[in-house]
């Protein structure tokens, strides 16, 4: 899924200040998964924004509304009867809802409150942990299903540096090192000999660097 | 000969090679590379030249390079990953090459946030392994990593570090291996304390023969105090400094830690240079320069045999 974390009511509230009518809009895929910002995460915003402005003194409307995708133009289009009512749209959905949503509604300021921060997974209740880039060319089968793109701080395809000590990373002492994960899986799956390949060097034109990237189904497209 | 290198040449010869290094300052100051390097004169067969070590801005390796070529020195030139992609890499070894430039050591680089600027991007388009390859491919086939011909071929000496205390330790020698064959003709080691460990290490080394195609110039650093053992024993990644050692130099007057220090990495050049397979030594005396030339003298080191520099 994508993970995300709420931006601070802080930086929030500095965003809306100018604004009196506010949709806040939350999304109920992966973000209300990760719970920072689904209908729960809605209405708690919904009712910090609306305390915050009643000690200063001032007036505010927030229309809570939660779309089951904002990267999906059927869900986004349902906003487009009640979306006027509104000066501006605060979406709580990761940065492809908050685009998507202000690519269907160009003439609207759509506002994140969201910093969208990776793929990943659920370890366990309330912890979440990376595991993917979207690089374009997956590699999962040489390094025993460990990503040493997403999990190795240097993004190493012949790791470990020499900083890994007692399996962890040297950048952060909470974190795996990925090469440790990647051996000991190997050594698990009889496959250690995969280690001993040199990887070449990747093809960085299928990820980001390439340019911002679209999918093709044409069998699927209606026209 | 595939170089012009003093340390390949006397390699050939099977001289047990000296090196030392380095770093350059946090300025444009030329003349504090030049002092450094006058400390090394006549003590090292050649000299490294860090890049950016440990993500703190500093002057170029390259440019410190070509001072210390000036003074006589055949300096190894580090190149990390952390900063270029492979395009800046392959330009940077054709200009280096250029300068006269004739070894390069090939390096993933520590992460940039232990340095002054951890907010910065890091690249790590290719990995040190595969800057090995570059530039072999570079020199051997005269090939650019985009597949075309290079006119002019980079005629550089390739080395690497390795971190024979790094976990998972039973991979190490395989990883090292892996650099061998990606075409790295000497290896610098991370400091050595654990004399016991490096030679388990060095013993899966020969296993593999890796010895044998490659140099392992084995690293020292000396100690200046009971209080530096210890922060490289607990803050240092991937350092292993046995107690029985800072027992040692704990055990002696504060104002005679050094001297202990000094002596204790002599002791290990000269348990060191016994291991078979051991082709030199490394000696990273960090910000201490002026002691390599005490040190290498006290392990029977000098004079060096023809040396450039």
């Amino acid at each position: 899924m994508i993970v995300g974390n709420r931006k601070p009511l802080e930086e929030i509230l500095q965003l809306v200040k100018p604004y009196k009518k506010i949709l806040l809009l939350g999304c109920r895929e992966c973000i209300t998964v990760c719970a920072a910002g689904g209908e729960r995460e809605v209405g708690v915003l919904a009712s910090e924004l609306k305390l915050s402005r009643a000690k200063d003194g001032g007036e505010i409307e927030v229309k809570e509304h939660t779309l089951e995708r904002q990267c999906d133009y059927e869900y986004v289009d349902q906003i487009k009867p009640f979306v006027d009512d509104y000066e501006v749209v605060v979406s709580m959905a990761c940065g492809a809802g908050i685009q998507y949503v202000a690519e269907k509604y160009p003439h609207k300021i759509v506002l994140p409150a969201i910093n969208t921060t990776f793929l990943g997974v659920t370890l366990e209740q309330g912890l979440w942990a990376e595991r993917c880039q979207g690089c374009g060319e997956c590699i999962l089968h040489l390094t025993g299903g460990v990503c040493p793109v997403a999990r190795c701080a240097k993004s190493l395809f012949n790791g470990p540096c020499g900083g890994s000590a007692d399996g962890k990373c040297e950048v952060n002492k909470d974190t795996d090192c990925a090469w440790q994960l990647i051996i000991n899986r190997l050594k698990e799956l009889g496959q250690l000999e995969n280690y001993e390949q040199i990887i070449p060097a990747k093809d960085w034109s299928t990820a980001r660097d390439g340019g911002p990237r679209t999918r093709v189904r044409e069998d699927l497209r209606l026209t | 000969m595939k170089t012009n290198s003093n340390i390949e040449r006397l390699l050939e010869q099977g001289a047990f090679v000296v090196t030392s290094e380095c770093g350059p300052p946090r300025g444009a100051d030329p003349e504090v590379v030049r002092k450094k390097g006058n400390l090394l004169k006549g003590v090292v067969d050649a000299v490294n030249v860090t890049d950016n070590q440990t993500s703190v801005v500093r002057m170029s390796s390259l440019s410190s390079c070509i001072i210390l070529k000036e003074l006589g020195f055949d300096p190894i030139w580090q190149m990390v990953c952390r900063d270029r992609n492979r395009i800046a890499i392959q330009s940077d070894i054709l200009g280096a090459a250029a300068l006269g430039i004739n070894n390069i050591l090939c390096l993933s680089g520590d992460h940039q946030s232990f340095g002054d600027n951890p907010k910065a991007k890091n690249v790590y388009d290719i990995d040190s392994i595969q800057l090995i390859s570059t530039v072999k491919q570079l020199r051997d086939e005269g090939k650019f990593l985009g597949g075309e011909e290079v006119k002019g071929k980079p005629a550089l000496f390739i080395g690497a570090a390795e971190n024979p205390f790094a976990d998972p330790f039973e991979i190490r020698a395989i990883r090292l291996g892996k650099k061998v064959n990606a075409g790295c003709e000497f290896i610098q080691t991370q400091c050595i304390y654990n004399v016991e460990k490096f030679a388990k290490w060095m013993e899966m080394v020969r296993e593999r023969g890796i010895h044998e195609r490659c140099a392992i110039l084995a690293g020292v650093t000396p100690l200046k105090s009971a209080g530096m053992a210890r922060y490289m024993k607990t803050s240092v990644p991937g350092m292993d400094v046995p107690d029985s050692l800072i027992d040692r130099i704990k055990g002696v007057p504060k104002e005679m830690q050094a001297e202990e220090g000094i002596k204790i990495c002599v002791e290990m050049i000269q348990q060191l240079k016994e291991i078979p397979g051991v082709r030199g030594v490394h000696i990273m005396a960090i910000e201490w320069e002026e002691k390599v030339p005490e040190i290498a003298k006290a392990a029977g080191l000098l004079p060096r045999p023809q040396a450039q520099a």
